[in-house]
């Protein structure tokens, strides 16, 4: 038991690279995502086929599956071999992610009223004027709820790398249980807590965010 | 709002527009498609040798029955447990009582808080190892707990949906508060929830994944054993075992949206991204397609 | 549209068990040393013993690793592991007049070993089980029929060459495992990965600088790779692999220590390194004196 706190910097390390991971991942898939959901509500039949064919292979795939690819698959071919190691953490949950973060937008799409893209029709915006200046600003702030939840599956899902070499928080919980095995439980509640407060950081930071834009409105 | 209103019924000089962004997807996609092909080749991946494991009738037996199965039989075992875990914390956080409702609450919100990862290494390490129950069950004891507080949530907006006549009518022909819940609303909750249940599954059915970490049986054990055995062949392990998944798990989805529409109807699938401590969810790992959700 | 989806679905499925009858992969190994099995083995024992019984039997069912190369391994369809510590198993077996077809190997893992040999799910575990006074505690632990310490595996090109040139390298290890919590206090960056041989492709292919775990598992990838890998690095711990058998039968001690003993003097003890371990090029060590039995 005073291992994890004789070692509370090996905590605040790994879940520092928890919170890097989230981070890195939360805006390589918010990119990702955005760009799918567009293709999704577009004109274009072709784009629409190629973003939901990817939505629906990537979220019926593990994210396990997903790393095998990324960290095991891709280095045996000569790719990815120099790059460093949360970048592919991040190239591996942010594909994950970016499905489930489409599907938030695009939720937030269906939930802004009719006319308001129809007054934008009306004035002769375009299908990318309307998207950008009516539709996706509103859409946003629908979608922030769905995002945040998908966002805070994706920090926990974080702890998928674990076993791909990086030391982030899940990993480093294995550690101390393996040096202190009859001290699992107290272990255990140390590292739930850590991500019980990131989860929950995450939760405040969107109920401020839905706030502070409906008191714009 | 359908997607069509987002944009005007193209005209000639769009659809010519429209056209070439779709030459041009079309193109990028089997350009990519190829070069993706072409690189393998040149790599020697596609070569026969490298994929004949999965076509040796002893290895395809290894994946489907104790991979696949196992696998299956873990998400539904979990499942099932789930659905339990999920009735009782569920009406729990329903309970006219404010420290019963409190404690579900409590438990259910913890539970989906932590990292299904983080459970499982723990259950396992705790309570698996040595003369304890093993990794099967602590992936089902990890799946249950994470799974069964999300349904708990679901069965909770499940008995909140039933039209609220249908209770005050119970109470006025003189029912008990349990009779209400057990006769009246749960039986109506069931058919509304069914749809999420079943997506549950999807998750249930991803998240046995990761018992890779602690030597649980399942298709990433065999898939393991198999590029451990076949040095070099990750990439078409994984290809295999996507397959799999995605195959089981559309069928899940298919009968997902299938009972939606046989039983529920037109209702939107249930939501419940709502939660008490802060408004918000933490959903599953693998956020199941919901049903109903498909091209626009 | 999902109607579609799901008679490709179907659709495949068909194609792959039509497909199913016609590959053939995985050949049959080399299953690793011919024994002596003893003629009439059980007269040797007194009544009463252990042996006397297992021999009797005519079975004996021995705990091994069925995920390490050179030391236990056993592929997805394979009927029996081979390596180092089931060689021993096999001369052990033998001196029962068990042959190695009669033995029942159980996979054992690192967590459940002495779990095992308590509530008798196995007679013997050979499996890297360091001798440990904790671990002598709860179970039997004959030997050490085999020393190693932690090293290091690197690329054959590779200019690690002693434990302070790990500072500042990637090195990985199994997750959770000691090597990797001591070779992080040597400054080297850890990269924990599920099993050895995961870790091990990561230093083929160049993503890691280095592996790190008991030499004798080093030994049994560089076996493997004899071209591309090589063990560096003086052993910077000891680990002393011994014979775990169950508490309650101590007279087992004396008839492994001498078992092996007599297989260390008539070279089935180095004929056994030499189709497993060996096979990486090391030379032959020679073998450890046995703890005498208390």
């Amino acid at each position: 038991m005073d291992d994890v706190f004789s070692n509370f910097d090996l905590v605040l390390k790994a879940f520092w690279m928890t919170v890097q991971l989230a981070v890195l991942s939360g805006v390589a898939a918010m990119v990702l995502g955005t760009l799918l959901a567009a293709m999704r509500v577009g004109p274009v039949a072709v784009l629409r086929t190629v973003a939901s064919t990817y939505v629906t292979v990537v979220r019926n795939t593990p994210l396990l599956v997903m790393c095998v690819f990324v960290f095991f698959a891709a280095p045996n071919l000569g790719l990815l071999v120099g790059t460093p190691f949360l970048v592919k953490g991040t190239i591996a949950v942010g594909l994950y992610t970016a499905p489930f973060v489409a599907e938030a937008i695009r939720s937030g799409v269906n939930a802004v009223p009719l006319g308001q893209a129809e007054a934008a029709r009306a004035i002769g915006m375009t299908f990318a004027q309307n998207m950008r200046h009516v539709v996706l600003p509103q859409a946003f702030r629908a979608s922030v709820p769905p995002l945040a939840s998908t966002l805070i599956a994706m920090t926990k899902n974080t702890s998928v790398v674990a076993v791909f070499g990086i030391m982030e928080a899940t990993a480093r919980m294995r550690y101390f249980v393996n040096r202190n095995a009859d001290d699992t439980i107290l272990i255990f509640v140390v590292f739930a807590i850590g991500y019980i407060l990131l989860v929950e950081l995450i939760s405040l930071g969107a109920v401020g965010l839905e706030r502070r834009w409906k008191a714009a409105r | 709002m359908t997607g069509s209103v987002l944009f005007d019924a193209p005209g000639p000089r769009t659809i010519a527009r429209h056209r070439l962004y779709s030459i041009l997807t079309v193109v990028a996609v089997v350009a990519a498609i190829a070069g993706v092909l072409l690189f393998l080749r040149s790599e020697g991946e596609l070569a026969y040798e490298k994929w004949e494991q999965f076509v040796t009738p002893k290895y395809v037996e290894a994946l489907l029955v104790d991979g696949l199965l196992k696998t299956l039989q873990m998400a539904f075992t979990s499942v099932i447990f789930a659905v339990v875990f999920g009735v009782v914390f569920g009406v729990g956080k329903l309970s006219d009582h404010r420290p019963v409702r409190w404690a579900c609450t409590l438990v259910v919100e913890f539970f989906r808080a932590v990292p299904v990862l983080l459970l499982m290494i723990f259950i396992f390490f705790t309570w698996g190892v040595g003369d304890g129950f093993g990794p099967y069950w602590s992936v089902v004891f990890a799946l249950t707990l994470y799974n069964g507080s999300v349904l708990a949530e679901v069965f909770r907006a499940g008995v909140l949906a039933v039209p609220k006549g249908q209770g005050e009518a119970a109470y006025a022909i003189g029912m008990r508060k349990t009779q209400v819940m057990n006769l009246v609303l749960l039986p109506q909750a069931v058919k509304i929830m069914l749809p999420a249940i079943i997506s549950q599954c999807v998750v249930a059915l991803k998240d046995t994944s990761l018992g890779y970490y602690i030597v649980a049986p399942g298709l990433t054990y065999i898939g393991k054993a198999m590029w451990t055995e076949f040095p070099g062949t990750h990439l078409q392990t994984a290809v295999v075992l996507a397959v799999l998944y995605i195959s089981v798990n559309l069928l899940l989805t298919g009968l997902a949206t299938w009972v939606q529409k046989k039983f529920v109807g037109e209702h939107k699938p249930l939501d419940v991204g709502m939660t008490a401590l802060t408004g918000l969810t933490a959903q599953g790992t693998g956020g199941a397609p919901g049903p109903g959700i498909g091209a626009p | 549209m999902r109607l579609t989806r799901l008679k490709v679905a179907a659709a495949a499925v068909l194609v792959a068990s039509t497909l199913a009858a016609c590959g053939d992969a995985g050949d049959d190994d080399d299953k690793g040393l011919d024994v002596d099995v003893q003629d009439n083995a059980a007269e040797e024992f007194d009544a009463g013993t252990r042996m006397r019984e297992l021999a009797d039997a005519g079975s004996i069912k021995i705990g091994v690793k069925y995920d390490q190369p050179g030391i236990g391994f056993k592929g997805a369809t394979d009927d029996t592991p081979v390596g180092f510590d089931p060689e021993i198993g096999k001369i052990l077996a033998a001196d029962l007049g068990i042959a190695p077809e009669d033995i029942d190997w159980v996979e054992t893992i690192s967590a459940n070993r002495e779990a095992f040999l308590q509530k008798g799910e196995v007679d013997l575990v050979i499996a890297s089980y360091s001798i440990t006074d904790e671990r002598r505690q709860v179970v039997g632990q004959a030997g050490p029929y085999y020393v190693t310490g932690q090293q290091l595996l690197v690329k054959s090109d590779s200019d690690i060459e002693s434990i302070e040139d790990v500072k500042g390298t990637e090195v990985c290890s199994v997750t959770g495992s000691t090597s990797l919590a001591n070779i992080e206090a040597e400054g080297a960056t850890p990269r924990g990965f599920d099993t050895y041989s995961e870790c091990v492709d990561q230093v083929l292919n160049g993503t890691v600088d280095a592996m790190t775990t008991d030499g004798a598992i080093l030994l049994g990838y560089a076996a493997e790779h004899p071209d591309e890998l090589k063990v560096v690095v003086e052993p910077f711990s000891e680990e002393r692999y011994g014979v775990g058998y169950s508490i309650d039968h101590p007279e087992m001690c004396d008839w492994i220590t001498e078992t092996i003993e007599d297989a260390q003097e008539d070279g089935d003890w180095a004929a056994a390194f030499e189709v497993t371990l060996g096979k990486s090029g090391v030379e032959t060590p020679e073998p450890p004196a046995m703890d005498p039995c208390a």
